[in-house]
């Protein structure tokens, strides 16, 4: 058992680590996929830089002070979190416990841009198949997704569902699944009261009574919706402790929104790691 | 006011006939975030009291009512006014915005 297990390991999440080691936590942090700020070519704007930096030595040097410090660093994809009284994480390899977790994933848009998805959210358009499944018993249900995330969202449906498809909608994947694929670009999502049908680009369609988003990696917005956190669009609310609505957990930088900066996310950091680390003692 | 337990065989005389308005939680056990909104809902009860209805129902035992109102997702929270679907709230919510549509 972790006292707080971090998701990301950006400014906000290694800022979190930092503070939350240092007053005496057992910290764990978790990353996957791509950083914004890795992608940063030079950030000019932050303190004590003369001639700037580039945002993937940045990265990777917040990363190196974490494990310098003793804090476990693992790169590893979570898919869910948990609460009963303390918090499960799972990723694809494992099962971790903590009593705290902070969410510092960068923000990720939950939303796929297709016509109907906003129209038909909660009359058949879902974002979690371990709440909803249940209500599409013997349907045929499709998962919006590209990668793990999608199969997990898939297994979870399929034991209820009479078939789940999964729609990459236009991207070419390798995924090992028995799921059946369907790579085309998808036109518009149709339906009366409720989702009925899929249109693709090339012009076909097919019959489903329920759509599952699970887009690229699981983000913290992701996580957040399916444990029951209060969401403003795509950024998880937080009170000035940068806790959530879910006691014991916390989130920090872009994905609370705001200034998508990293001054901003190494603040929200360090008062999520000490609040974290108050909250385990 | 305590919250209602409100199931298929009350629901005509506690919602529709209600002259209250009635706020209506749609939750099952096993839902992770219908946990979350289940204090909200509470708090909700507690802050107006007597000058409305405050509602449970467990999806599960009562799937034609889930299916009546086309559920698909919970929680859900519905506000009645006047035997009449005012408002559907979906996903967990905020006191404030369910005390916005209600005051």
């Amino acid at each position: 058992m972790y006292d707080i297990i971090i998701i990301g390991a950006g400014p906000a999440g290694i800022s979190a680590g930092l503070y939350a080691k240092r007053a005496g936590a057992n910290v764990l942090i978790l990353y996957y996929g791509e950083s914004n700020l890795d992608k940063a070519e030079k950030i000019d704007n932050y303190y004590g830089f003369v001639n700037g930096i580039d945002g993937k030595t940045l990265y990777q040097n917040g990363i190196e002070q974490a494990k310098n410090l003793g804090i476990e660093v693992k790169n590893e994809e979570v898919l869910h979190i948990e609460k009963v009284e303390d918090f499960t994480v799972k990723t694809t390899k494992e099962e971790y416990n903590a009593k705290s977790v902070i969410i510092s994933t960068g923000n990720k848009k939950l939303r796929p841009n297709i016509k109907g998805v906003i129209q038909f959210e909660g009359k058949g358009i879902s974002y979690c198949a371990i709440c909803d499944g249940f209500f599409y018993r013997n349907k045929n249900v499709v998962v919006i997704g590209d990668g793990e995330f999608a199969v997990n969202e898939a297994n979870d449906l399929k034991n209820i569902v009479n078939n789940v498809k999964i729609l990459t909608n236009g991207k070419d994947i390798n995924l090992s699944t028995d799921f059946e694929i369907i790579t085309t670009k998808i036109k518009q999502i149709h339906g009366e009261e409720r989702v009925q049908a899929i249109e693709f680009e090339d012009g076909s369609t097919i019959d489903v009574d329920g759509v599952f988003i699970a887009l690229g990696e699981a983000g913290g917005s992701d996580f957040a919706k399916k444990i029951g956190v209060m969401l403003d669009k795509d950024n998880i609310i937080v009170d000035e402790n940068m806790q959530t609505n879910v006691e014991g957990l916390y989130s920090c930088g872009n994905v609370t929104g705001g200034m998508l900066q990293v001054c901003k996310a190494i603040y929200e950091g360090a008062k999520a790691g000490l609040a974290a680390a108050k909250y385990c003692k | 006011m305590s919250v209602l337990k409100i199931t298929e065989e009350n629901f005509e005389e506690e919602v529709m006939k209600s002259d209250k308005t009635v706020i209506v939680d749609f939750y099952a056990e096993w839902c992770g975030p219908c946990k979350m909104m289940s204090p909200v809902i509470d708090g909700i009860a507690e802050e107006l009291g007597d000058s409305v209805k405050v509602g449970k129902v467990n999806t599960d035992e009562n799937m034609n009512l889930a299916q009546q109102f086309n559920i698909m997702s919970i929680p859900t929270v519905m506000i009645f006014k006047n035997g009449n679907l005012a408002k559907t709230f979906i996903g967990v919510t905020s006191k404030s915005e369910i005390l916005n549509e209600v005051k």
